[in-house]
């Protein structure tokens, strides 16, 4: 701050300059201060501590789309790791150090002739562990309600052209299983590492709505 | 590991049924004939779990494939396009 206001004056400052607002700003929703009300409980009852509390969400905002990406990359150089994922993505994950945790997580595999894109029409289901969370279009009413009925006009609007000989399949996860995509190794990665590879693996290539980056744009 | 009264292949018509609750069959498939793709485990029921009760017995979960178009009238895409959804073993009737 470069000069302070004195507020005992009780001047009114609104044309001095724009502040920022506090989330506390924003009008509390129903569904917040419920959120809240059973986050203390729980604590209070003793069912789980703060601390463990506060230990869930840093590990859930520690998840990240790279951990998805190292699995993908894994498996476009080594096919029976590609099978082990497909067989079973906990197991798989587990080989290279990524805890899924309870929730089983499916893999699929897209090819030159099936490209596969995930929703859920019901809430937000998504492979958090994998790939962290889901951004704000995920959860939105229009992706969840239209990505089902016209995939491909969904995806033109994302950028993605898939040809009309390409197969679009659209998995709803509506139950007690959440999907990640497999995208296809692009052309023209002959020879490169893990690593690299692993760098045009992002988190819209997983959940579908678009491919693995090309190497000549990354 | 039970694996439910469906095997991969069958064909399956979704229950064109509206109860009240937590239901996880999505609306605009009821009603609608697929394939039985894979069993994709048993888990509790979650109709049950959303009033606070256990979902036991567990109950079959199936990975079921419709053709967009059977699904959606006027689809606009090719016939070969699909959509495949999760849903629990009561939700389906096997169609002869």
């Amino acid at each position: 701050m470069s000069h302070d206001h004195n507020h005992e004056h009780g001047h009114d400052h609104d044309d001095d300059h724009p502040y920022q607002p506090d989330i506390e700003d924003f009008p509390f929703t129903e569904r917040m201060l419920m959120t809240q009300a059973v986050a203390e409980l729980i604590v209070e009852k003793g069912i789980v501590t703060a601390d463990e509390l506060r230990r869930q969400i840093e590990l859930m905002d520690s998840r990240e789309p790279g951990l998805g990406a190292k699995l993908v990359a894994r498996t476009w150089v080594d096919p029976s790791y590609k099978e082990r994922v497909l067989n079973d993505v906990g197991s798989a994950a587990a080989e290279i150090g990524i805890d899924i945790g309870d929730i089983p997580i499916k893999a699929i595999e897209n090819t030159d002739k099936v490209h596969n894109v995930v929703v859920c029409t019901l809430c937000s289901c998504y492979p958090r562990m994998l790939i962290g969370l889901p951004p704000d279009w995920y959860k939105s009413r229009a992706y969840r309600s239209r990505t089902v009925k016209e995939p491909r006009k969904v995806l033109e609007e994302f950028g993605t052209h898939i040809p009309d000989e390409v197969e679009v399949r659209v998995h709803d996860s509506t139950a007690d299983l959440r999907y990640i995509v497999l995208p296809s190794r692009p052309a023209g990665t002959e020879g490169w590492d893990e690593e690299k590879l692993a760098s045009l693996i992002t988190r819209d290539s997983m959940v579908g709505v678009t491919t693995a980056k090309s190497p000549d744009v990354s | 590991m039970t694996t439910g009264r469906y095997h991969p292949g069958d064909r399956v018509r979704v229950r064109d049924a509206y109860p009240p609750g937590h239901v996880r069959t999505p609306y605009f498939v009821r009603g609608h004939q697929g394939e039985v793709q894979e069993y994709a485990g048993s888990f509790p029921n979650p109709e049950e779990l959303a009033y606070g009760r256990d979902g036991k017995p567990e109950i079959p979960l199936y990975r079921v494939c419709f053709r967009q178009s059977d699904v959606w009238d006027g689809y606009k895409g090719p016939t070969a396009d699909t959509i495949v959804i999760d849903i629990y073993e009561h939700w389906l009737e096997p169609v002869q």
